[in-house]
């Protein structure tokens, strides 16, 4: 007769066995996939890390026009990913809430920023801002009516930046809204609120979050920024210069080192910034 | 009182076709019925969270049908609790008075009252994140009577409440009702509920809402 206890370890060693071997290939697959991309990440950064030195490093930052792009980028990318945060979280908002007719339509719109080549983005903002509608022209209007010309200074690298970081706002800020349960937003109006209260004081509060992921995409991607800039604002130096257009402007002088400093000056700012909103902003540390 | 006359509610294929419904002032009525009879859907038309498409919601007399939810003051505690993550057990049960810009002494006087009504004295500090069940309901009925509304609707508010808590949220719910005589109308599977608390009984299917004496006698699914 069977011991009934050793036939349950039996059976347990039977079990585990099997399902062992099976976890292990789970994770070896989806860990080597996944190393692949983080090592072309990591080789990415050595690669400019091991060509450039400390000296080439610090000569690109003692550069006035260098200083100048970075004062920039960090001013323009920040107004930027405020504005995208500032019109993305109504968008998100409503599109998440509320069925209305042409939703697909807007919902669509949002994304054209984001498939248009940059090029064509940088070509399409210049053509608004030159191409007379009934006899006015939107660039004339700044320049003349209220005294603030836009192309090629530095609004239009602001406005250029925000043309794809505000559509990734309103992506992000969307699926935050869609991931709160409505149901707190409803009991808030039973209890008096009107919807904008309702939104105010506690969805908004909820959306913390989101809203700081959706700031340091709009910024990570306003940082990174080229092709409208290069065609809607220039490549002015000390005037609309942006760190993106300095490594382009380094590269077509043949100043290949100055060039991948610049760069790596980037990935600096991008991870610092990223950091800081991390940790300061959402309380992330994990 | 609460009145409904006719009330159609349709959302997509669901139809809740014509409830005539009048529960007096100071009544506590128990709604029961099958899963998916639209028993939830008649609380958020009453609350007005939810248009109806014909008939007629009545509060106290008043034609309220077309009336926005913050209109209402009505009182609703719905099933998931649904209280707000960012604020505290204290600002849960100031919120209503805070919008009502009531006085800080009165919200403070209010907070107590309600605190010490529902024994969640201890926890006004607290976040709403790792409260128990019990203590989460506590605080949604709270909530919902902060601003003394003259109507009170509870969604299946104790089923996801173990056996003991329930049963001293059955003491809690009648101390309420002698309390504050405010009309309730309180959607449950349960009929010791039911049997525990209601003035009148009420229950919900295909062929509409009728009044039914006991509820022990029928079988609950």
């Amino acid at each position: 007769m069977l011991d009934p206890s050793s036939a349950t370890s039996q059976e347990n060693t039977n079990h585990r066995s099997p399902r062992s071997r099976s976890d292990t290939l789970f994770f070896l697959v989806m860990g080597g996939l996944s190393a692949c991309f983080i090592l072309l990440i990591v080789l990415l950064l050595a690669a400019d890390i091991m060509f450039t030195t400390p000296r080439n490093f610090y000569e690109a930052l003692a550069k006035p026009e260098i200083r100048a792009a970075l004062r920039l980028t960090i001013l323009s990318c920040t107004v930027a990913a405020i504005l995208s945060v500032w019109v993305g979280t109504p968008l998100g908002y409503l599109l998440s809430r509320y069925s209305f007719p042409g939703r697909w339509i807007v919902d669509t719109l949002v994304d054209i920023p984001i498939v248009l080549p940059p090029l064509v983005l940088g070509l399409s903002l210049l053509i608004l801002f030159h191409q007379p509608f009934l006899g006015l022209q939107v660039e004339s209007i700044f320049r003349d009516s209220i005294g603030f010309p836009i192309t090629y200074r530095w609004p239009a690298v602001v406005l250029a930046q925000f043309s794809v970081a505000c559509a990734f706002s309103v992506r992000t800020m969307r699926v935050t809204f869609d991931q709160m349960n409505p149901r707190a937003e409803e009991v808030a109006r039973t209890l008096g609120c009107t919807r904008g209260q309702a939104f105010w004081q506690i969805s908004l509060p909820q959306a913390r979050r989101g809203i700081v992921t959706a700031f340091t995409i709009a910024w990570a991607r306003a940082l990174g920024e080229f092709g409208p800039i290069l065609v809607f604002a220039g490549t002015t130096r000390m005037k609309t210069e942006v760190l993106s257009t300095s490594v382009y402007l380094e590269l077509s002088t043949g100043n290949l080192d100055a060039a991948v400093a610049v760069s790596l000056l980037m990935v600096i700012l991008a991870v610092v910034v990223l950091l800081v909103l991390r940790v300061f902003g959402t309380g992330l540390t994990a | 009182m609460i009145e409904l006359r006719n009330v159609t509610v349709k959302s997509g294929s669901f139809v809740l076709p014509r409830i005539n419904l009048q529960i007096q002032s100071g009544e506590y009525a128990v709604l029961m019925g099958t899963t998916g009879r639209g028993k939830t859907t008649m609380l958020e038309s009453i609350c007005g969270l939810r248009q109806v498409s014909d008939g007629q919601i009545l509060i106290h007399g008043r034609d309220v049908t077309r009336w926005s939810p913050p209109d209402r003051e009505i009182g609703y505690v719905p099933q998931d609790f649904a209280l707000f993550p960012t604020l505290t057990v204290q600002a849960h049960l100031e919120f209503a008075l805070r919008l009502r810009k009531q006085s800080r002494k009165l919200i403070a006087e209010r907070t107590q009252e309600l605190s010490e009504v529902l024994g969640i004295g201890h926890l006004l500090k607290r976040s709403i994140v790792g409260l128990s069940g019990g203590e989460s309901q506590r605080v949604a009925l709270g909530r919902a009577l902060s601003f003394r509304p003259s109507v009170l609707l509870l969604d299946e508010p104790l089923s996801a409440l173990d056996e003991t808590t329930r049963y001293e949220m059955h003491a809690l719910l009648k101390r309420v009702k002698q309390t504050t005589g405010v009309t309730t109308l309180h959607v449950t599977h349960s009929v010791s509920e039911s049997d525990s608390l209601a003035d009148r009984c009420f229950w919900l299917d295909a062929e509409g809402i009728q009044e039914r004496p006991s509820v022990a006698r029928h079988s609950v699914p």
